[in-house]
């Protein structure tokens, strides 16, 4: 009897045994997603912007510290603001092997294109690796080295000051409309292909000001080309220790674009949490600290549903921006 | 002045074994590449950028720059075998290698493009080594007025180019500005002549859609109708003596790739042009020099040298802005000065002053870049000619593939594949009505280049056309171009004149 109880007393232990070993599997392959094939790293901007450049520094940190077992390629889909790489995104609903680099445009783009049916709040947010930060620029041959300075030359030229950007409706635009209402000025804005080419419009005095991010016009800084003014952040930047805040100015405003990565609508929970993964490692590693102290960008890494609250929060504000200069009604 | 040590220096570091080793690497590789149409030396340099972080940055930018060089030279390859641009850079090869690889001199036209290429690279590389920083000051005084004045004068010199149907070349070019207005106007932002919201048209039409369409499957369909589908072979030879023949036709086209190699080197310079539109100017240019402008387009080998040699001459110019102010010049650059990054390395002003080792090992590796591509691309020009005795059966099926990959690979999306398809057969339709289509592939090049300047320019001017005469660098070249606009009026009205005499002193003889 006993040798009988024992020995179906095995077989059941060996019968729950099997079973966890089993169900253990088949979590352990839950948690361990991995793509199957290379992941395609979509841009939303087009060859040499700073978006590319942050895109291609993951990749190669990714690939440096083999954090994926597959590449991550990165593809340009710079079309109409980011609208053709959102479509993109769009068609890849549900689907686990692509992922997209994403800044403001994120907001503006869909919604001042509302026909393109496109809900930001619907892709998956993966991560958010930076902010990226603004400073307003003068040529040095100017003379200016403040505010009072800025807004007394731009009151005087009127309409004939500029101010270039990147892009209509973008960024760039809606800090110079910020100027132009908080100072009573009325600067006119020319929009130019990427960061870099407005920091060279600067530079060689077709324009009167900029407000670059501090990545784009920092070899003209350093060279003593272009003059820091004021920042658009909350705090000092650390690499520009004597340029003022607008909060210090008085006219508090700060002004700040994601760099974050996003996966599309619907994406598996697995692939999700892999992917969350991989940008927590890149972020973490020396290569994008590093990079992060030396273009002045600043924020934590935030994933999940902090990232999606952040999102609502500047879909909302965007939108209340982009109807005050009548970009949206 | 210290350059010369410098320069020495910099030899030191480019020739260490290691360093050695991969400009031959990367002249091999960039030589495929840009042969291969489709994958032009932006994807070549974006693909091999992550494998760089294994070496000193140093040696990862001499790797990634003989990758650059190497795709000028492999690019003019694909465009004379096979009439296909292998590279957006060699679109203007294709104008007269094809038709001199048709008339079986496609290994003069070989030994043209590496020669030209290498002119153009040697001339380049000493502007560069002699005058890098006053230069980039050239390039920041470029304003958008004087970049538009510089896209009227690319553009005025190809109004001749189409031969004497003048209006039949101004329909060339305007079919070509439109198809460069679709996708998103850059001022506005709103989408247009997208036909209805065709997302494939969000994104332009790549121009190599556009180049690939019409010189790939249009030759393809051009044989076809010639060879009535009679299996022809070509009669290409190659031998020792007829490249040191071919050589000694370089001698005539010394002017022309000085030129082109001039026109290359300073449109490189300009940040946003690159190498694409300064290759197509240095064409324009040596038809308008021309004494025998109607042999081009027929298999004119100085067609050959003067894009070659800018394009070339165009790839160091354009990176000259990436490393004295940190703007890439081309499209490959934007990816260097993203690597750059990623080594830890600031482009800007101060570069030439903080990492000498760097910049001049760089310049010092593109004089070694150049000579071993010259070497490595003269050694395989009887391969690139076996490839044309294959019989028309077993080429068109591989041209076709290269087309639709070439269509393919720029924006990875088969909209453009159908595109340039229905391109090629337009084109040809074209052709046969006697369009000329060089123009064509000229204004979808420039089109947008000069529409974001012109209307730049008006924005900051307050819509005044004046200020293109009134700036000191802008006013001249905008002068030139009227002038070279006029000028085929001229030429028409005086033949007319000359006609009229002849048939006035026949009637009376």
């Amino acid at each position: 009897m006993t040798a009988k109880t024992s020995k179906l007393a095995l077989f059941s232990a060996a019968l729950i045994a099997a079973a966890t070993i089993v169900t253990n599997i088949s979590v352990a392959k839950a948690e361990e997603w991995v793509p199957r094939k290379p992941v395609e790293f979509v841009i939303m901007a087009g060859p040499g912007g700073g978006a590319d450049k942050m895109a291609r520094l993951m990749q190669t940190v990714i690939q440096k510290h083999h954090i994926s077992p597959k590449p991550f390629i990165p593809v340009n889909k710079p079309g109409g603001s980011g609208a053709e790489a959102l479509i993109y995104m769009k068609s890849k609903t549900g689907e686990d092997h692509t992922v997209m680099v994403t800044l403001n445009s994120f907001y503006t783009t869909p919604l001042r294109q509302p026909a393109l049916g496109i809900d930001p709040l619907t892709f998956t947010p993966i991560a958010r690796m930076a902010e990226d930060t603004f400073v307003l620029w003068v040529n040095k041959d100017s003379g200016i080295t403040n505010m009072e300075q800025y807004v007394a030359a731009a009151k005087k030229a009127g309409r004939n000051w500029s101010m270039a950007g990147t892009g209509r409706g973008q960024e760039d635009e809606l800090l110079t409309a910020f100027l132009n209402t908080t100072y009573g000025l009325d600067m006119k804005y020319v929009p130019f292909k990427g960061g870099g080419d407005v920091a060279k419009q600067l530079a060689g005095n077709h324009v009167n000001s900029t407000v670059n991010n501090p990545s784009e016009a920092i070899g003209f800084y350093q060279s003593g080309d272009l003059v820091p003014i004021a920042a658009f952040t909350k705090t000092r930047l650390a690499q520009f220790p004597n340029v003022p805040t607008m909060t210090e100015l008085g006219k508090p405003y700060s002004y700040f674009m994601q760099r974050s990565v996003v996966g599309p609508p619907e994406m598996d929970e697995a692939a999700y949490e892999f992917y969350r993964g991989v940008f927590k490692k890149v972020y973490d590693s020396k290569e994008w600290q590093d990079y992060m102290k030396k273009k002045s960008l600043l924020g934590e890494f935030i994933t999940g549903n902090d990232l999606l609250d952040y999102w609502k929060v500047n879909y909302a504000l965007h939108k209340k921006l982009l109807t005050e200069i009548g970009e949206i009604k | 002045m210290d350059i010369i040590p410098h320069l020495l220096d910099g030899f030191l570091v480019a020739l260490q074994p290691m360093n050695l080793f991969l400009v031959i690497i990367g002249c091999a590789v960039g030589l495929f590449i840009g042969a291969m149409p489709g994958l032009g030396s932006v994807n070549g340099v974006a693909i091999l950028l992550p494998v760089t972080f294994i070496v000193p940055p140093t040696s990862a930018i001499i790797f990634l720059a003989a990758i650059y060089y190497g795709a000028m030279y492999g690019g003019a390859i694909s465009s004379i075998m096979l009439g296909i641009p292998g590279a957006s850079t060699a679109v203007a090869t294709t104008f007269d290698g094809r038709p001199m690889a048709v008339q079986g001199r496609a290994d003069v036209a070989l030994v043209a493009a590496a020669t030209a290429s290498f002119v153009g690279g040697t001339i380049s590389v000493i502007l560069f080594t002699a005058f890098a920083p006053p230069l980039a000051h050239v390039a920041l005084a470029f304003g958008a007025e004087e970049e538009f004045a510089l896209m009227m004068l690319a553009f005025s010199t190809f109004v001749g180019l189409g031969g004497d149907d003048i209006p039949k070349t101004i329909f060339s070019i305007l079919i070509g500005l439109v198809l460069s207005a679709v996708g998103l106007d850059i001022i506005s932002g709103a989408p247009r002549l997208i036909f209805g919201d065709l997302p494939g048209f969000y994104h332009g039409i790549n121009f190599l859609v556009l180049a690939i369409g019409i010189y790939g499957i249009g030759e393809i369909l051009w044989t076809i109708e010639s060879s009535r589908g009679e299996v022809e072979v070509s009669q290409a030879v190659v031998s020792v003596h007829r490249i040191f023949a071919a050589l000694k036709e370089m001698g005539g086209c010394i002017k022309t790739m000085i030129m082109g190699s001039l026109v290359g080197y300073f449109v490189g310079l300009l940040p946003a042009a690159g190498a694409t539109p300064g290759s197509i100017m240095a064409y324009g240019f040596a038809k308008t020099m021309s004494r025998n402008p109607d042999s081009f387009g027929k298999g004119n080998i100085q067609g050959v040298a003067a894009p070659e040699s800018a394009n070339n001459a165009a790839s160091t110019g354009s990176m000259l802005p990436m490393l004295t102010l940190g703007i890439p010049g081309s499209p490959t650059t934007a990816i260097l000065l993203g690597g750059m990054v990623i080594w830890g390395l600031e482009p800007g002003p101060r570069l030439f002053v903080d990492q000498t080792e760097f910049v001049w090992g760089l310049i010092a590796s593109l004089y070694v870049a150049n000579l071993f591509a010259l070497v490595l691309n003269v050694a395989f020009i009887p391969v690139f000619i076996w490839v044309l005795k294959l019989p028309f059966t077993i080429l068109a099926p591989v041209i076709f593939v290269l087309c639709v990959v070439g269509g393919y690979a720029p924006t990875q999306d088969m909209h453009d594949v159908w595109l340039m398809l229905l391109f090629g057969v337009v084109g040809y339709l074209l052709r046969k009505l006697d369009y000329p289509m060089a123009p064509m592939v000229l204004a979808i090049v420039l089109g947008p280049l000069a529409e974001s300047s012109l209307r730049q320019s008006l924005l900051l001017s307050r819509g005044s056309m004046t200020v293109f005469f009134e700036r000191p660098i802008s006013g001249p070249i905008m002068g030139i171009a009227l002038l070279l606009f006029l000028l085929p009026v001229f030429k028409a009205f005086q033949r007319k004149r000359a006609a009229g005499k002849a048939s006035e002193g026949g009637s009376h003889g």
